[in-house]
């Protein structure tokens, strides 16, 4: 295992990844982990409701691993499903992993090209922003995306698990706030970044163009539309050269 | 084209959204290798990294119910002066739970 070994020019190796800090990024996201194993047995109680049977349910979690994406799918599924629509709408839902799968890259292209592809099999909203708020930080963040990624899969299969066959003990999650649980995590982590006045007027844009596109277009883009607004702006708007 | 919801169709529908998923999660990988990290580049890519999270949250936060809206305004409000993430999660959580079973403010 030469893993964290073979690139060594910079010093906090930021691209660094060995077992102890996967196992890190595990516990780490533990917490977060179990709200979303209830989540998971909502979903999985859902998916018997919706007509899927309960071993699709949970292999649905355990291969596509992707929350919205599969509660959107459960709103079309019936006899007959149009696998079109279907594709068209888990891809725009999901669309958001290639932009995460991009701002990775500086750190991904230090990895040999498996590690660098078996890493981004886990990616999801909540470690992908920990490993991002790590590197923000110059510590490896590359535990806490494969650690943490594998926390919330283990979970939230668990949690679909425990859903389909014990459905009744979680009949809605939303009188608790249960479904705020990733919202509160995310907007946690964009409120843990060093705030300047350059980026709080990208967010605005962001959030603008989100907002709009979430209201006129209807068809699940505007998280994508947001993003890249919020990066075309970045691109434009060339940093004052005061400090590096 | 459409597929039937039992058996074999069932399988091949979770396999479509399997690989569609996949695809995404790799491709902004795939696509980065063939572009040169230039200044403008990295610009664009530090600029989306916060943009994806408040471009996910602002349709949540005006568009959802007041449970949405508390728990998010305190998750907000606890970050900013605790800076601890769990705190300001656990709180958001219970200001959802408050304002939906009739607690107004």
């Amino acid at each position: 295992m030469l893993m964290g070994m073979t690139c060594q020019e910079s010093p906090p190796l930021l691209h660094d990844l060995n077992r102890d800090l996967v196992w890190r990024g595990f516990v780490q996201m533990l917490p977060i982990a179990l709200f979303v194993m209830v989540f998971g047995a909502a979903f999985g109680l859902a998916a018997v409701q919706s007509g899927v049977s309960p071993a699709m349910a949970v292999a649905m979690s355990a291969l596509v691993f992707a929350g919205a994406a599969q509660f959107a799918a459960l709103d079309m599924w019936g006899p007959q499903i149009s696998v079109i629509t279907l594709a068209a709408t888990v891809f725009a839902i999901n669309a958001r992993h290639l932009l995460m799968g991009a701002t990775l890259y500086p750190w991904l292209r230090h990895l040999s090209v498996s590690r660098r592809y078996g890493l981004m099999v886990l990616a999801s909203d909540a470690n992908w922003a920990m490993a991002m708020q790590a590197k923000d930080r110059q510590q490896p963040g590359f535990g806490i995306l494969l650690g943490g990624g594998l926390a919330l899969w283990v979970f939230w299969v668990l949690g679909t698990g425990l859903g389909v066959a014990f459905g009744g003990l979680v009949q809605d999650a939303r009188p608790l706030g249960l479904d705020m649980v990733m919202g509160c995590f995310l907007l946690a982590m964009v409120f843990g970044d060093q705030l300047s006045a350059r980026m709080l007027v990208i967010w605005i844009a962001a959030a603008g163009t989100s907002l709009l596109a979430h209201r006129v277009l209807h068809n699940n883009c505007h998280v994508v539309l947001g993003t890249l607004a919020g990066g075309l702006l970045s691109m434009a708007w060339v940093e004052a050269p005061s400090e590096s | 084209m459409s597929l039937e919801a039992t058996g074999w169709g069932e399988w091949l529908l979770v396999f479509i959204m399997a690989a569609i998923t996949l695809a995404t999660r790799l491709g902004g990988v795939v696509v980065m290798t063939k572009v040169p990290i230039t200044a403008p580049v990295e610009r664009f890519i530090a600029g989306m990294s916060g943009s994806v999270l408040v471009a996910l949250l602002a349709p949540l936060a005006l568009d959802g119910d007041m449970g949405a809206r508390s728990a998010l305004a305190t998750t907000a409000a606890v970050m900013l002066v605790t800076r601890k993430p769990l705190p300001a999660i656990s709180a958001g959580l219970f200001a959802a739970a408050l304002v939906r079973h009739g607690w107004t403010w």
